[in-house]
């Protein structure tokens, strides 16, 4: 989390290799990251399907562009969708679904390619208030069953709490870690949801809340 | 319209009836008025030359353009100089549009070839093309050449420039997408680029069927010995107006059943999206 403009995209860009760094190095498993690589999926604020293609020609994007596409990674893709409720929409258009559909479709595209980390830049902000709450319970659970670390960019304090283990706040421009907090909200099992209406989420809360408040007084 | 809308089996209710028939008769309205506006004109311009309210010879009539066209039929001439002129018309329109969305590709391809070559699409999108006529006849020849190069030169720079911002009116956002899979530009192009900009292309061959047969009929007024715009010339000289209005109509009706070739086009790729 960090005040708008701080460099939280950047951020993940730099992870994702998309852009490298003016100074420093960025370490994956003490790997240094050079250009473009296969260790990041990276999920955007939009879901950006292709219109002109069904949705299972979406999810295999990734893969053809990677030109891995064959018939084990196709069926694999196939079974996420069909794994997460989406199977029967695979000849359907992307404007036919609805915009929690789109974006869970989006996070299938990205995990097809298999990455071991995923990057979720702010993914729920263009999806109205109810949809956000029950996809950030789908998208915790695809996360978890897929054994995956991601790397989410919010700034809303409660999906925060709710979906991480670990909470880092950075400062406004030029960014640096102001705060880093670990959440201990029930056991794995627990879905954000769960976690938003537990009381101690307002411990946590309160603390976020102030780390970030003394940074929008010093803007 | 499939016949579930119909206003008598497709309503929902007694007021969706009444709202569906309300539409229909408006069309039905519309559609009157609009042959009601041809036939007056033609009716009009019919009895005024037969009265001699306006000179036939300068006028000509509906029924005299009738005849020509009936001549010009029975002695073979019209299916010539049609041929010629749809001839031209295809080869100025396909030349045109590939190489116009070549160059397109070209010049999304290199933003530095872009950002040089700017100026100069500029001055060649506002140049009327005519004036390179006597260029073009130098150069290519009196003949058919000069015509579908003339053709070509008006559709070209009009194809580059809408399918240029075709490509770039593709979200920013799709192609970062596309990187964070490693995609290299020619996967850029294939997959994102083309594909989404086949809105803007159809809308292109639209504009681009209107404007090669501006080109080929310019063309053939400046060079022809045969074709539609040449039969519109010849009888402006020799005072065969008769011949001007029937070659004119047509032009019309060819030009007509082109644009309904591209609405069918059109409406088969706009299906599925």
């Amino acid at each position: 989390m960090g005040p708008s403009g701080c460099g939280k995209t950047t951020v993940l860009s730099l992870i994702a290799g998309l852009i490298a760094p003016s100074s420093g190095q960025v370490l994956i498993a003490g790997e240094p990251v050079e250009g473009h690589h296969d260790k990041v999926g990276y999920m955007l604020q939009r879901d950006h399907l292709f219109e002109w293609r069904t949705i299972e020609e979406n999810i295999l994007l990734g893969l053809q562009v990677k030109r891995i596409c064959n018939r084990q990674t196709r069926q694999k893709a196939l079974d996420l969708l069909n794994k997460y409720g989406l199977g029967e929409f695979k000849t359907y258009h992307p404007h036919q679904l609805s915009g929690g559909m789109r974006q869970k479709v989006a996070l299938i595209r990205t995990l097809a390619v298999d990455p071991e980390i995923l990057l979720l830049d702010e993914p729920f902000s263009s999806l109205d208030y109810q949809t956000r709450l029950v996809l950030s319970g789908e998208i915790v659970d695809i996360i978890r069953r897929e054994k995956k670390t991601a790397v989410l960019v919010t700034h809303d304090l409660a999906e925060a709490i709710s979906m991480a283990d670990r909470v880092l706040v950075l400062s406004p421009r030029p960014a640096s870690i102001k705060a880093e907090v670990r959440i201990e909200l029930g056991d794995e099992n627990t879905t954000p949801l769960m976690k938003r209406k537990d009381p101690v989420i307002q411990k946590y809360f309160d603390y976020l809340w102030k780390e970030l408040s003394v940074h929008a007084e010093q803007t | 319209m499939p016949n579930r809308h119909n206003a008598k089996n497709g309503a929902v209710s007694e007021e969706h009836a009444r709202f569906l028939r309300q539409i229909k008769r408006e069309n039905i309205k519309v559609t009157l008025l609009r042959v009601g506006i041809l036939v007056a004109v033609l009716v009009l311009w019919e009895i005024g030359a037969e009265l001699r309210w306006i000179d036939p010879f300068i006028m000509s009539s509906p029924s005299r353009i009738i005849r020509t066209i009936g001549t010009l039929m029975s002695s073979g001439e019209l299916l010539t100089h049609v041929g010629v002129t749809v001839w031209e018309t295809v080869m100025g329109f396909t030349l045109g549009t590939i190489l116009g969305i070549g160059i397109a590709i070209l010049l999304w391809w290199s933003p530095t070839v872009q950002r040089t070559l700017d100026p100069y699409l500029v001055v060649l999108n506002s140049l009327p093309k005519i004036a390179l006529g006597p260029v073009i006849i130098v150069w290519v020849g009196a003949g058919q050449a000069a015509i579908i190069t003339m053709a070509l030169l008006i559709s070209v720079i009009v194809t580059v420039m809408s399918m240029l911002t075709g490509f770039m009116e593709v979200s920013d956002e799709k192609l970062l997408l596309m990187r964070t899979f490693g995609a290299t530009k020619l996967q850029l192009l294939r997959m994102v680029i083309l594909p989404g900009s086949v809105p803007s292309i159809i809308s292109t061959i639209k504009i681009n069927v209107g404007m090669t047969w501006v080109g080929v009929i310019v063309g053939e007024y400046l060079v022809s010995k045969a074709g539609l715009g040449y039969l519109i010339v010849y009888g402006g000289q020799v005072f065969k107006l008769d011949l001007v209005m029937a070659s004119i109509l047509i032009l019309s009706v060819i030009a007509v059943l082109m644009y309904l070739v591209v609405a069918w086009v059109e409406k088969r790729y706009s299906r599925n999206r």
